[in-house]
């Protein structure tokens, strides 16, 4: 077996967990799963898509960062991006689920984030056709680095900043007051209240954060594989398996479920052939919700 | 008469739809059970019923050549037994878990459905399903009036049947469970047992909804199946008024109306080669109502009062500080 699998699977591994943690803070937090949260990760990549053309149009073609297939516009897209997300998803906060929530079903909520992702999908199809786009059509030359495995600079690069952005939300989220306001919310919402944490600043602050990483997931598979309207919707169910297998709520569990359903889809890929990718993740979730459906890392149902 | 048969066909593409949002009343309006997967089951009904009925053909497995009764009921029984499973799985804990895993389901049948060649005819689909009165095809009126004879009754014993269950001693402890969960566990009834029977029956329905309608359109395929299905289905519930059966019958045909008027409108005004993105926006402006709908007025047209309130809901205004 080719160990190559190893590589693409990390990849894989590492978007899936980006937007898993979205997808868990949202759930423990504001306590319903988010179906629209595939669809941010594609709008985040179009805005950045966007900026990055921008940029272009006002400072010509810059020359990308040797060896990566990209320069600094992608950097600051990316940022802009991330905030455009985040804004994003403040305002179907406010619009929609703030008021659903208000009304107290939960469930309906899940339903209008079911109506709202048709919506922003198509919306970005009516924008920017289905048509795949890319950021760069450059190839990238990968290389060899023992036992098989090849891989490009790009895939380094992205590799480390999501480990960056992974170890600086599980800082945030251990460390910080925010954090720890954001946790004792996610266990007990009345308790938080009486202790005087302000409960609307801690979900404005869970869909900032849920909504950049959306974005930084987006871009990274608009990076190695391409931009559809329909990218992020795809990836919902992994996302969804990801976080439950790491246990709603943990921020960790949800990125060592990202690698795991990542590793496996990969390493299935070889086996099976790559148009059954997506019945991986589906597989991992029954079997988990069968055996132990609050995951590795999750507490008790509340 | 070209009017009259257009009549026909729309009605009956309106009252297939129906059966559908009629299974999912039954999961959603009276059990609270949230099923964002439906296209799957419909699909289910579809290919089961079109595996078993059409003549042999050496590309696929299948092609049994059986009667088309003994496919719709085969359709509901695979639609049923996979609905009971995920129900299983997932019924004992809380609903979005279930929401997910129908979004799951409808993920790997739309998988299977492309992929599995020798059983589904992949990306190509099924054609040749034998359909009722196919021997009035040279008549369209006919043929029309004829198929949506057999749907309206098709769509009415539904109707009927599923009246008289939500008024059984068993549809009453759905109601209960559904309003006051543990208050009706406190009488002694299985809360896990009675939604995995009412999610089985509704995905059955659903299932025997996949099956006329293929026998209907003589052909299937994959693309049949998106969740813009399982969207449009949700709308007409809504719409119509989860909870009540006839709401859900209006909400089919008044949904299905627009839905098909404006397509109409804009494959005529709208220039060819803009014509995917208006379709896009068809399938926006849809989503938006659907959201308004439950902003505005959650219970549709024909729904019963607003349900209480569960107490593990968050709201941040007043409420439960």
């Amino acid at each position: 077996m080719n160990l190559q699998f190893l590589v693409d699977g990390l990849l894989s591994g590492a978007m899936i967990g980006l937007g898993a943690i979205g997808v868990t803070l949202t759930y423990s937090i504001l306590r319903f799963s988010n179906f629209s949260h595939g669809d941010l990760m594609a709008w985040g990549t179009y805005a950045t898509l966007m900026v990055v053309g921008a940029i272009t149009a006002l400072f010509g073609k810059v020359a990308p960062l040797a060896p990566l297939s990209f320069g600094w516009p992608l950097i600051v897209a990316l940022l802009a991006g991330m905030a455009f997300t985040g804004g994003l998803a403040l305002l179907l906060d406010k619009i929609l689920f703030r008021r659903l929530r208000a009304k107290g079903q939960m469930i309906i909520v899940v339903m209008a984030s079911f109506g709202a992702s048709m919506a922003l999908r198509s919306l970005l199809e009516f924008l920017f056709s289905s048509r795949p786009a890319y950021f760069s059509k450059a190839i990238q030359i990968a290389m060899p680095v023992g036992f098989g495995i090849r891989i490009t600079p790009d895939q380094i690069a992205l590799l480390a900043l999501t480990l960056l952005l992974v170890t600086g939300v599980h800082v945030l989220m251990t460390r910080s007051q925010i954090g720890r306001e954001m946790r004792a919310v996610s266990q007990n919402i009345a308790l938080a209240r009486v202790v005087g944490i302000d409960v609307t600043r801690v979900v404005r602050f869970t869909w900032l954060i849920g909504g950049a990483l959306a974005c930084v997931a987006g871009v990274m598979i608009g990076v190695l594989v391409q931009i559809r309207p329909l990218m992020g919707f795809d990836m919902l169910l992994p996302v969804f398996a990801a976080a439950i297998l790491g246990g709603i709520g943990s921020v960790p569990g949800a990125v060592l479920g990202g690698l795991i359903i990542g590793i496996s889809e990969a390493g299935a890929v070889q086996i099976f052939g790559a148009e059954w990718r997506a019945a991986i993740a589906f597989i991992i979730l029954m079997a988990v919700l069968f055996i132990r459906p609050i995951g590795l890392f999750g507490v008790g149902e509340r | 008469m070209e009017f009259v048969a257009y009549g026909a066909f729309f009605l009956t593409t309106a009252l297939i739809f129906s059966l559908i949002t009629l299974g999912l009343n039954l999961q959603w309006g009276l059990t609270g059970l949230f099923n964002v997967g439906l296209a799957g089951f419909v699909a289910i009904g579809a290919y089961t019923s079109a595996i078993l009925t059409t003549p042999d053909d050496p590309a696929r497995i299948g092609g049994f050549g059986l009667p088309i009764l003994v496919g719709w009921l085969l359709a509901m029984l695979a639609a049923g037994a996979v609905a009971a499973v995920i129900g299983a799985a997932t019924l004992r804990l809380k609903s979005d878990y279930l929401a997910i895993t129908t979004f799951g389901i409808a993920v790997v049948v739309q998988l299977v459905a492309l992929n599995a060649q020798g059983l589904t005819g992949g990306p190509f689909g099924v054609g040749f399903i034998p359909r009722p009165f196919g021997a009035l095809a040279e008549n369209p009126l006919a043929f029309n009036l004829a198929n949506l004879g057999v749907v309206a009754v098709v769509a009415l014993l539904c109707y009927l049947a599923l009246e008289h269950l939500s008024r059984s001693p068993w549809g009453r402890v759905l109601r209960a469970l559904r309003e006051d969960e543990r208050a009706a566990i406190s009488l002694g009834k299985s809360a896990r047992s009675y939604r995995i029977q009412a999610f089985a029956l509704g995905g059955a329905i659903m299932g025997l909804a996949g099956a006329v309608q293929a026998h209907f359109i003589g052909f299937i395929a994959p693309e049949n199946y998106l969740p813009t299905l399982t969207f449009q289905v949700w709308t007409m519930l809504i719409v119509g008024g989860s909870g009540s059966n006839l709401g859900a019958v209006i909400g089919s045909v008044l949904v299905w109306a627009i839905w098909a008027g404006s397509g109409a409108a804009v494959s005529a005004l709208v220039p060819t080669d803009q014509q995917a993105r208006a379709a896009a926006l068809q399938i926006v402006s849809i989503g938006v109502m659907l959201c308004v709908i439950l902003l505005v007025r959650p219970m549709g047209l024909f729904g019963a009062r607003p349900k209480r309130p569960r107490p593990q809901a968050v709201s941040e205004g007043e409420g439960r500080a």
